[in-house]
Order: structure tokens, then C-alpha cells, then sequence
């Protein structure tokens, strides 16, 4: 697996376009991603796809770049094939571009490459196009990765956040928070951090058996960024709806609980990359239970609450309005966050 | 096993609800002074399951929101300083200053700001910027100061000479004596603060029943926690026997932490300071002692601290006196929201005016 003939530092003159970029081309991305697309050495790529494609991009900025379950290298890869999922559709082909930091150790880019290839390779997309390019010392911060994820709608119509209806039910595929701790605690050195573990994972193949097993899927979204709590609130305002969730059905792991209440950060706001939310008819929701748990990666899934109509008194939230029954039976708002969650001083 | 789960068990919980249900027999106000119980009442529902007899007004204790303008003025101006790098909770790094300048924003404009979890990560922060100074943000109750005099002495010994602190410290009993004293206010019973009475003990509170007949409960966070403080409060007022009351018996004791006290007064001394709405009160701050004086960011740093008037038309210290609530405020949800905060309150995890805007359901 290990190069010999690149070592050390990756140098600026790695993303000159000359014989350094060439090598590095050829010796990392193309010996480890391994794909006629990428093997033609055109300038773009040929692509045969019909019907109605999803398409979704992302940028991936995280420290630290290797954590407990995962790295920047696999996670680009999850989070867009995710995004690409989460439109009902089967992602085929990834495109990724580097931003390297002059100085990175070869060793740790070859790690994440590698790590990209498998995580590729897994859910089943290739990467088809791909750029690098070095930056000068501080201009970035070891690696950033964007990917772009193309896939085919399998669905009409596709699930939308525009289509929760009232009297549909709320399934959750397994805890929350783990990856958002497992990154901060890996990146605060936080004593707790060996016990919390990323749950980053590809979802398509379980989304895929959701839609052609069980079918009549109104939304399937990914809790990524801003949680739980962020992506109801998302769902919410585009369906025009008021969302009930009850919070002793939201799994959450007691080492995530421990980690949480130890900063004072709430785990429905932090975010996750291999779980997702599917609202669907109740009629259908035990079907879809079973379709889930019986996979790995939904083990854990449940039925965490229902679209209700907006209304605005009592118990009920309006339109736009998640609305958490507690553990007590009490009613609050799971409101939005404005920005990320800050660790309380006492 | 959870040993904290019992105090969340909600049928126990629901068991008390209805004890306090039926003994509420007339309205019953009672302030909760600690940012974390705030918190836990709307996060846990316990606000939309208390009968309506019993009134929840919240009181100055939430540290970053008592934190004076003119010390938030302060901490910004420090923040643009050449060579200078602040450490902080990352409560402080929303509150808005002058010109609703923040941390945040400061840290855009290129000023160095760095967010721990433990004041002694500063001391790291000061060993790997030899050539920076490093100024840690001390805001808080009695709760922190003895972990931040803790850091001060450690510096010491390590013979770390770039570290700092700016200490806007406040002290939670000579504020209870302000409110107490305001007729006002009008407050039936207190929940004190775990944390701070784990430091302080029972002792600095016990005026508030000998001199203003006012029953006080030490409570835990818990839901049932804070139920048991409740119940207890009622009762005091049944018999009429106001007293302080300890119902944080796993945390707390009688005589505190007196090891963290002489920690805290080592290295600091009480003085006046100024609270956010509410104005001077003697004896509520604490300063570095002369002993220490070396690390004060105030001397060390030539720093100015400038008399700041509150917005016009804020109402903060209404809220943090209890003589208001959030949602009363004319400024709350219009003026004054999440993103674009005229006080405080509406930006700290434990705010009130952010725990209503974020939990509470209106209708």
C-alpha cells in the first residue's frame, strides 16, 4: 500500500500542474481509486445516465481529520453519498477536489485516499473526476475535501421536505450525537473521547431497500449539522406542518448523554452522519421499522413522534414548530439553534 | 448504572406534581436564581406541567448575563489588542457590546480568541504563545472562582508570566439581599444554586429568612430535584417557619467547600462591583488580591474600564430582578431575538429570555 517514490511533505510544486502534480496523480489518486473514468486522463468525464438525477455537493473542513470511527477522507465520501440517498436516489459516481496544505505528510493523505477508496468502494459509487490543489502553509488547515455525489432517482415522486403530511409518522434510524461528540471530544482531548464513537456511514443500500420494499417514503433527511432538532425544525417550515416528538424515544447513547451533560450541550443539536429521519404514512411505518432494523446500520430505529396539524394552542405547535413531549409529559419547544452550541461556564 | 435516574423517574416526578398541585392553594412565586435550574425547568417540562398557582420567575443567575456592559466593553477592547490573546467559556463569545460588536465578531476582524473548556487550558494556550499575552475571561459565580484561583496559583509555581486574568467575578448572596430588599420584586420562596452552595454552604444565605421571613431551598438540577425544592417551599410557607433549607445533600453540606474558599480567597478579595440591570452592589465582586496583583489583566494591560449605559429601551434588569418576564418585554422576539440579541439573556445558554425564546410553547 505504501509509495515509495513520493514521501514526506506534500510540497506546493505537488499542485503545480507539472511533473510533481502528475506523479501525484498517478502514484495516489489513480493507483487507489482505480476506475476507467478516471484512467481516461480527460479532462472531464463521459457519463451515461438517464432519467431524473440527484446531484449534491459538500465541503469537508473537519478537525481533527482522523477521529474515533472515521476520517475527513471516509466521511467525504458518507456525507454526499448520504445526501444523494436522502433524495430517494441510488448514488453512482462521486466527483472530489483537494485542498492540501503545503506540508501535509504524504503518509497522512495516502491514509486518507485510501481511506476514501474504501468508503467508495463499500456504497457501491465511483469517483469519476477529481482535482488538487496545494495551498501555501496556513492558508488552509491540513486538508479540506469537497465531493460531489450524482445518482439516479429510483422514486417518483422523490421524498422532499416539502411533503410531511399531517397524521404521517416519524421514524429515526438510531441515536444521536455520537459523531458531533466523538469530533469534539477527539478535538478538546476530552477524557471521555475513547468511549464515543462516529457513527459515519454510507445509508443508500438501507435507503434503497426502504424505497423499493416499502415505498410511499414523503421525506428522508439526514441529521448532519445542527442535529436533530435543526433538521425537524428544516422539515417543519418546508412542509408547512407542526412536528411531536417524544423524548424518551429518541435513542441517545448513555456515553453521549454523560459527554453532554458533562459541557452542557444538547445531543439533539449535534450532528450525525449515519442516521436519518423517514416520514411516511403510519400505515406503513411498522413495515418500514422492520426494513430498518433489520440492517446494521438501523438496528436501533423507532418511531420517534407524527406530523400534526398546525394549530398553535396547547400541546400543539404551528406551522414550522417541532414541538418535544418530555420525559415527564411536559411540552416545549425544540427550537433552532442560531449558531453552534457553546459549552456553559458553570 | 444511572444513579442520577431516580431523580428523573417520571412517574415519581408526576407523584410529586400532584402533591404541589394540591397544596398550592394560592399563587406561589418563586425565583430560581442559577442559569442551570432555569434550564432544566423548560428543558424538561416542568414549566408546562406546574399548575398555574405556582409562578416561575427567574433571577440573576446566569453569570454572563449579569456581566455589566462595561465590562463586556472591556473584554472587547481587549480582544482587538495587538499581542493579546483572549480564553474564555464560550458563553461570552455571543454577547453583545457597543455597536453589537462580540467575540465572534472580534475574532472575524482578526483578534485571537480561544474558547476552553477549563480555565487551565489558558495556561497551555500562555506556554505555546510565549510572545502573547494571555488573558483568561474570569466571569462567573463562586462556582468558578475557585477553579480560576486555582489556575492563578498554578501559573505561579510554573512561573508562567504571559498569563492573565480579567476577573469580573460576582458573588450570588449580596445580590439576593438587593433583590430582597426591593419590594418590588416580591418573590414567595428561592431556589438556590447548587453549584455556587457547594462552595459557599448554607451559611451566607441564612438572612434572607432571619431578616426578610424569605424560605430558600439548596436543590439539585434534576427534575425531581427542583419538585422536592418546591414542596418544601410550600410547606415553609404553610407553617410559616421560613428557613434555609438543603435539598442538594449529595452535593452540598452545610459548611460548603472550605478548601475551595480559602483557594478563592487567597488569591482574591471581595469589592464592589457593577451587575448588568441591576447597578452597584457592594461586597458582590471579587479583585485580585495584592498578592496576585501581577495577574491582573486590568493593571497588567493599562486596561480602561468605561462607564456604558444600557441600550435605550432594554429591559434586562426587570427580567434578571424578576419583575418581568421574558415574554413581557417589548423588545422579546422583535427587537431582540437569537440573532440579533439587545442583551445577554437572550444569547447565554442559561439566559431566561434565551430559554423562553428556545423552549417555551406560547398558547
Amino acid at each position: 500500500m505504501a509509495n515509495a517514490k513520493i514521501q514526506g511533505k506534500i510540497l506546493l510544486d505537488y499542485g503545480s500542474g507539472g511533473r510533481a502534480s502528475h506523479r501525484l496523480v498517478n502514484e495516489l489518486f489513480l493507483a487507489h481509486f482505480n476506475n476507467p473514468f478516471l484512467a481516461a486522463m480527460n479532462d472531464a468525464a463521459l457519463l451515461d445516465i438517464k432519467g431524473p438525477v440527484a446531484v449534491s455537493t459538500d465541503s469537508f473542513t473537519v478537525d481533527p481529520i482522523f477521529f474515533p470511527g472515521g476520517d475527513i477522507g471516509s466521511l467525504a465520501v458518507h456525507g454526499t453519498v448520504n445526501d444523494v440517498a436522502m433524495l430517494g436516489a441510488r448514488p453512482l459516481y462521486l466527483t472530489c477536489g483537494f485542498i492540501i496544505e503545503e506540508g501535509l505528510d504524504f503518509e497522512v493523505l495516502e491514509r486518507i485516499v485510501v481511506s476514501m477508496a474504501a468508503a467508495a468502494k463499500e456504497a457501491g459509487v465511483v469517483i469519476v473526476a477529481g482535482d488538487t490543489k496545494v495551498v501555501n502553509k496556513g492558508a488552509a488547515d491540513k486538508i479540506f475535501i469537497n465531493t460531489t455525489g450524482i445518482g439516479e432517482v429510483i422514486t417518483t415522486p422523490p421524498p422532499s421536505g416539502h411533503r410531511a403530511a399531517v397524521g404521517d409518522a416519524i421514524l429515526l434510524t438510531g441515536s444521536m450525537g455520537d459523531h458531533g461528540l466523538a469530533v469534539l471530544a477527539q478535538r478538546e482531548q476530552l477524557s471521555f473521547s475513547t468511549q464515543v464513537k462516529s457513527d459515519a456511514a454510507s445509508l443508500n443500500r438501507l435507503v434503497e431497500r426502504l424505497m423499493l420494499e416499502v415505498g410511499d417514503i414523503h421525506v428522508l433527511r439526514d441529521p448532519t449539522r445542527g442535529g436533530l432538532g435543526t433538521t425537524l425544525n428544516e422539515i417543519a417550515a418546508q412542509s408547512g406542518v407542526a412536528l411531536l416528538v417524544e423524548e424518551d424515544k429518541i435513542p441517545v447513547s448513555a456515553a453521549v448523554a454523560a459527554g453532554c451533560s458533562f459541557l452542557g450541550l444538547d445531543p439533539l443539536y449535534l450532528a450525525n452522519e449515519g442516521k436519518f429521519i423517514c416520514i411516511l404514512p403510519e400505515e406503513k411505518a411498522l413495515a418500514a421499522l422492520a426494513v430498518l432494523r433489520s440492517d446494521p446500520l438501523g438496528v436501533q430505529a423507532c418511531r420517534v413522534g407524527e406530523v400534526t396539524a398546525p394549530a398553535g394552542t396547547g400541546t400543539v405547535g404551528r406551522a414550522g414548530q417541532v414541538v418535544m413531549k418530555t420525559r415527564l409529559g411536559g411540552h416545549r419547544l425544540l427550537n433552532m439553534l442560531e449558531g453552534e452550541q457553546l459549552p456553559r461556564i458553570c | 448504572m444511572d444513579i442520577l435516574a431516580g431523580f428523573r423517574d417520571p412517574a415519581l416526578c408526576r407523584g410529586m406534581i400532584e402533591k404541589i398541585t394540591a397544596e398550592a392553594d394560592k399563587p406561589f412565586r418563586f425565583m430560581e436564581v442559577c442559569g442551570t435550574h432555569t434550564v432544566a425547568i423548560f428543558q424538561s417540562g416542568l414549566h408546562s406541567l406546574l399548575p398555574k398557582e405556582i409562578v416561575h420567575i427567574s433571577g440573576p443567575g446566569c453569570p454572563v448575563c449579569v456581566t455589566h456592559e462595561s465590562e463586556v466593553a472591556a473584554f472587547l477592547d481587549l480582544a482587538s489588542m495587538p499581542d493579546v490573546i483572549v480564553v474564555t467559556f464560550g458563553d461570552l463569545m455571543r454577547v453583545p457590546g457597543p455597536k453589537s460588536r462580540t467575540l465572534k465578531t472580534a475574532q472575524a476582524e482578526g483578534g485571537r480568541v480561544e474558547v476552553v473548556y477549563a480555565p487551565n487550558e489558558a495556561l497551555n494556550i500562555a506556554q505555546a504563545n510565549p510572545k502573547a499575552k494571555v488573558v483568561f475571561l474570569a466571569v462567573g459565580f463562586e462556582t468558578t472562582a475557585p477553579t480560576i484561583a486555582a489556575t492563578v496559583k498554578m501559573a505561579r509555581q510554573q512561573g508562567i508570566d504571559n498569563f492573565y486574568a480579567l476577573c469580573f467575578h460576582k458573588l450570588v448572596p449580596p445580590a439576593l439581599r438587593v433583590l430582597l430588599a426591593d419590594p418590588e420584586t416580591a418573590v414567595d420562596g428561592f431556589l438556590l444554586p447548587g453549584h455556587v452552595s457547594a462552595v459557599i454552604g448554607l451559611e451566607p444565605y441564612q438572612f434572607m429568612a432571619t431578616e426578610y421571613n424569605a424560605p430558600a431551598v439548596v436543590a439539585g438540577f434534576e427534575p425531581l430535584d427542583i419538585l422536592e425544592g418546591l414542596h418544601q417551599l410550600l410547606a415553609m410557607r404553610r407553617e410559616g417557619r421560613p428557613k434555609i433549607m438543603n435539598c442538594y445533600r449529595r452535593v452540598v453540606t452545610a459548611e460548603g467547600n472550605p478548601k475551595a474558599r480559602a483557594m478563592m480567597y487567597e488569591v482574591f478579595e471581595p469589592c464592589d462591583a457593577l451587575w448588568r440591570g441591576i447597578g452597584l452592589i457592594p461586597g458582590s465582586g471579587l479583585r485580585f488580591t495584592k498578592e496576585y496583583e501581577a495577574f491582573d489583566a486590568v493593571k497588567a494591560l493599562g486596561l480602561v474600564i468605561t462607564e456604558q449605559k444600557p441600550l435605550p429601551g432594554c429591559r434586562c434588569g426587570d427580567v434578571l430582578k424578576g419583575k418581568m418576564r421574558p415574554d413581557q418585554c417589548p423588545l422579546f422576539k422583535t427587537a431582540c431575538t437569537p440573532a440579533t440579541p439587545v442583551g445577554p439573556c437572550m444569547v447565554s445558554t442559561e439566559g431566561s429570555c434565551a430559554a423562553y425564546f428556545k423552549y417555551r410553547l406560547e398558547g
